[in-house]
């Protein structure tokens, strides 16, 4: 019995988080304060948690928690009087800009105005994506503070800080403009990419929790596709996060190692996740021209459709690093196309690329430049000077398991040399 | 709520704020601040590159220096108060004041109000 009990609240929690970020944007719309609306978002949780098991969970149970959180800030507002006036010029000025919609009984969905809020230029970058977890994710701060490897109290330091800036500020609730949405969404995709590649990177940490987070990126992702279903760069980042998600099965070795790409076994993709993916590549490329995540997802589904390295389709990849390298040019994106020219006309093609970058000052120091040199040197039978270059990539190599990878390359070219 | 805009202006090696900007630029800004109900004070500093600082020690000395800013390449320009609702009118204001424009830039403050 307690077993099944304790299983139920489980469910219930579940379904709290899904309903948390909701709640708490539809009361941050209704009281413009993050504060008061995180306090009885909370609250009314509780209550539900006390409630629902002995009386059965309520027809309409955002409304449920709408109406518990509601009666408990006005609770909260009549103790405290001059907060309350306070919070009455917000909330007529609010009204004001944009009358609430009205609710058949479920929460009018008002995410998007948090978004937008979390992730506002005004606020230090690195608080940006702990507010976006913490707010619309519905994590705790411990959860948070775990996700970035930092103190519990650290993180709850800064959560309180960008929620004052935000107050001090009057950094207002609302999704920007037509005119100033081009602007202002790049800055909130950021935010949910650098949450998915902080999951990606696996630099440290147990394996799991990094996944984990990859998952609440895709979740937001998600979210947000749903509310912006016109924006075809929120099409562009939630396929660029599924395709890449979709190899992470294969892309560590029984002891924790790095598989690159090349030796993966695709047979432990998640196909299904590769299709969706692809599905929304071709909603975020159609229709006008290209932005960044819908380039690179593209080059990601390209990857993830071909059955092995050789029948990918290079040709394609290289135009579409060419239509990338149009948009937002940097040595990175020379590098990754110059590898991709190795894989459509052969090594010394490739190689005659990468050493035009080699005066690139943002390469130097960035081991993959000289991984790939030496992995083509390699190619062309060049192994003494392969084995310069990947010594090189060794000592500038960030993560162990790269280190591992590139001792590997080495061995191998010396083996070749002799 | 009332925020305060802080014009810094980049100078060049003679002390010149670089830029192309001219008191017809910052006239019309003026002009249309106060038509939009927004203007709630503002004024250019007279020399950008002429500034004192007064400081009391512990006994109530006095200490004046020159400075802060005599050797820096943006200095204080002048500023402005401006009454509007939230952050991002106030930074559209400041994004088209003439001071953000030709290497200068624009803080913008939010005041406590208890000036009234």
């Amino acid at each position: 019995m307690a077993g099944r009990g304790s299983r139920s609240r489980l469910t219930l929690e579940a379904v709290f988080r899904e309903e948390r970020g909701l709640l708490l944007a539809a009361l941050v719309r209704r009281f413009g304060d993050l504060d008061l609306a995180e306090e009885v978002t909370s609250e009314a949780i509780e209550a539900a948690l006390v409630h629902w098991p002995a009386e059965g969970v309520p027809p309409k149970p955002g409304a449920w928690l709408m109406t518990t959180a509601r009666r408990k800030a006005v609770d909260r507002l009549r103790r405290d009087q001059a907060y309350a006036a306070r919070l009455a010029v917000l909330q007529v000025e609010a009204e004001r800009a944009a009358p609430v919609p009205p609710t058949d009984g479920g929460l009018p969905d008002e995410r998007l105005q948090l978004f937008f809020t979390c992730a506002h230029p005004a606020l230090p970058a690195e608080d940006r994506a702990a507010l976006t977890l913490r707010c619309l994710a519905g994590l705790t701060t411990a959860e948070v503070a775990r996700a970035f490897l930092v103190p519990s109290a650290t993180m709850g330091k800064r959560i309180v800080r960008a929620k004052n800036r935000i107050r001090t500020l009057r950094i207002p609730f609302r999704v920007p403009d037509a005119d100033e949405l081009p602007g202002r969404l790049p800055g909130v995709l950021q935010v949910v990419y650098s949450i998915f590649t902080e999951g990606y990177a696996a630099s440290s940490g147990p394996d799991l929790q990094r996944l984990d987070l990859a998952e609440e990126a895709i979740r937001l992702a998600r979210i947000l596709r749903r509310l912006l279903p016109g924006e075809r760069e929120v099409a562009g980042l939630l396929a660029l996060m599924l395709l890449i998600h979709a190899r992470h099965n294969a892309r560590t070795g029984p002891h924790g190692d790095l598989v690159l790409l090349d030796d993966q076994d695709r047979t432990r993709w998640d196909h299904a996740m590769i299709s969706e993916g692809a599905e929304l590549v071709v909603a975020a490329l159609t229709g006008g021209p290209p932005g960044w995540y819908g380039v690179q997802a593209a080059i990601a589904a390209l990857h993830d459709e071909a059955p092995d390295v050789a029948s990918t389709d290079w040709p394609q990849i290289v135009a579409l690093y060419d239509v990338l390298r149009g948009l937002a040019p940097s040595p990175v994106v020379e590098l990754n196309r110059a590898v991709a020219v190795a894989m459509r006309d052969g090594p010394a093609a490739g190689l005659a690329l990468l050493d035009g970058l080699a005066h690139e000052p943002r390469l130097s120091g960035y081991s993959p430049f000289p991984a790939a040199r030496g992995d083509l040197l390699s190619r062309l039978g060049r192994h003494a000077e392969a084995a310069v270059a990947y010594r090189e990539a060794l000592e500038l190599a960030g993560t162990e398991p790269e280190r591992v990878h590139l001792r590997g390359r080495l061995e191998a070219v010396g083996r070749e040399e002799r | 709520m009332k925020y305060l805009m802080l014009i810094n202006a980049a100078l060049d090696a003679d002390g010149a704020p670089t830029g192309c900007s001219t008191p017809e630029d910052w006239m019309l800004f003026d002009k249309s601040l106060k038509e939009a109900g927004v203007y709630a004070g503002g004024d250019s500093v007279a020399d950008f590159t002429t500034a004192a600082t007064v400081r009391v020690d512990e006994r109530g000395e006095r200490l004046v220096t020159d400075g802060p800013f005599a050797e820096s390449r943006e200095v204080l320009g002048g500023y402005f108060v401006l009454d509007v609702p939230d952050l991002d009118v106030a930074l559209d204001w400041a994004a088209r004041c003439p001071g953000s424009r030709d290497g200068g830039s624009i803080v913008v403050r939010p005041l406590a109000g208890y000036g009234g």
